[in-house]
């Protein structure tokens, strides 16, 4: 029953960003339709002292359930899961979400990368990565792993973009799906 | 090289060879964690193929060292998350104390940061000449660096920082004697603590302890084996013992839940109450 559990599921959002991207962010969710049938997942570079407010800013914005992920969680439609602090979070193919606290990579934990490469394995053409704002690389070498694996990629506008370096990164070395406007990732989110 | 890519069912043939060849099973590790770290060594070591790789670890015992050593995770701090060892400090040292004996086991304590941080706290509740602290690790190479009893000088500054986040009230630097790159911790910390490997996943319980503390150990097993090592802890604590995880760890879904109370601080700290 386990084996199956991942076929429920339509798809899976996985949206990544560092510097600039909460604003992007308490943009899209308030737009978001509690209809939503997808599970979203939030990959943001942060300082750890921010950990708990975040979760309570994001619940603030939106009807849909908001989750910090815990150890042995499993993912749910209609759900917005946010990576903890601290920890790189992985997708399990039967749709358990595993933390890992190993070293960190592009100098981040969480980081994107991480979600991106195991989510692209996990559910392969069923996901869709999003790169946000932020200042860093991270992000790329994952979504080259979302390509590889038939998902579909999207970057917000980097024009749009408080620190447009990450999106810019991205839409540089990947070839991305679509380059969108916060308004139009909460459209794509609510045509799933 | 970009595409070389180590896939599910050779990561299932590696880990046949692993438990056939030297004992040790990691068949019940979350995977997509374990994954990651086998590609992420492979790419590291810059094996050309999956053959050479899988040959190496069957016929270098030493590379098989390697290997364990890479693929767990031991990345650990004096001090990690310090809220965590105040509630220790005001809600579980207090009770400690009653016991004219204390055994503590550190489960998956890696080079030992924090068993340190613990012998140190011990050390203020003036406990630490009737404790002693268990530390083990299924790595025997981490385990060699806590037995010197030596920590990068580099951390210093972040673990005074927890340090007095948790609650210290002395001079950090105390603790230790700096020695080149290296802190050298007292002596009198490290004669309390007894170090030995311990397999979670195959060996059995050898004591029974009052606390027991394992911190991200269990977020890289998968459910069943989680469930086991939890089992494991139940029967190795006395009634009325502690049993403290890592800040995103939960015993709720467990076998033993029922028998244990978590602590009322938002600490992920249980107490075993039957």
């Amino acid at each position: 029953m386990e084996e199956n559990r991942i076929t429920h599921l339509t798809g899976l959002i996985v949206i990544g960003g560092s510097a600039g991207s909460l604003d992007v962010i308490l943009r899209v969710l308030p737009l978001l339709k509690t209809t939503m049938q997808v599970p979203v997942i939030i990959v943001l570079h942060r300082k750890i002292s921010e950990e708990n407010i975040l979760t309570e800013l994001l619940t603030a914005k939106t009807n849909l359930p908001v989750k910090e992920v815990e150890d042995g969680d499993v993912l749910v439609g209609g759900t917005i899961y946010i990576a903890p602090a601290d920890y790189h979070l992985l997708l399990e193919k039967q749709g358990g979400l595993s933390l890992d606290a190993s070293e960190k990579i592009n100098y981040s934990r969480p980081s994107i990368d991480v979600t991106f490469e195991s989510a692209a394995e996990a559910f392969g053409k069923k996901l869709t990565a999003i790169i946000l704002s932020g200042a860093n690389a991270d992000g790329s070498a994952g979504m080259k792993i979302v390509k590889q694996h038939g998902g579909i990629c999207l970057a917000q506008n980097p024009a749009t973009a408080s620190a447009a370096y990450m999106p810019q990164y991205a839409i540089n070395h990947v070839a991305v799906d679509s380059i969108l406007n916060a308004d139009e990732i909460a459209a794509y989110i609510n045509a799933q | 090289m970009e595409n070389t890519y180590i896939h599910d069912h050779e990561i299932d043939i590696l880990l046949n060879d692993v438990v056939s060849l030297y004992g040790y099973d990691f068949s019940e590790y979350a995977r997509a964690s374990l994954g990651r770290r086998i590609n992420r060594l492979f790419a590291l070591d810059k094996f050309p193929s999956f053959a050479e790789f899988r040959y190496k670890i069957r016929t270098d015992a030493d590379y098989f060292s390697r290997f364990v050593e890479e693929i767990t995770v031991n990345v650990t701090e004096m001090f990690r998350d310090p809220s965590f060892y105040k509630a220790l400090r005001e809600e579980v040292l207090p009770v400690l104390a009653t016991h004219p004996f204390i055994r503590i086991w550190h489960a998956g304590c890696s080079t030992g940061e924090e068993v340190f941080s613990m012998a140190i706290l011990l050390q203020e509740a003036n406990l630490l000449h009737k404790s002693l602290l268990y530390a083990t690790d299924i790595n025997p190479k981490v385990l060699e660096k806590l037995r010197t009893g030596m920590f990068p000088l580099s951390q210093m500054k972040q673990y005074s920082e927890n340090y007095i986040a948790s609650g210290g009230k002395e001079d950090f630097s105390k603790y230790y004697t700096a020695n080149y790159e290296r802190a050298r911790f007292d002596a009198s910390l490290s004669k309390s603590i007894i170090v030995s490997t311990h397999n979670l996943v195959s060996d059995r319980s050898f004591n029974e302890f009052q606390l027991i503390v394992c911190r991200n150990v269990l977020i890289y097993f998968d459910r069943p084996l989680k469930d086991k090592a939890f089992v494991l802890f139940d029967e190795s604590l006395e009634k009325l013992g502690f049993l403290a995880l890592g800040s995103k760890e939960n015993l709720k879904f467990s076998p033993v839940a029922h028998k244990f109370r978590q602590l009322d601080n938002k600490q992920k700290i249980w107490r075993k109450i039957e």
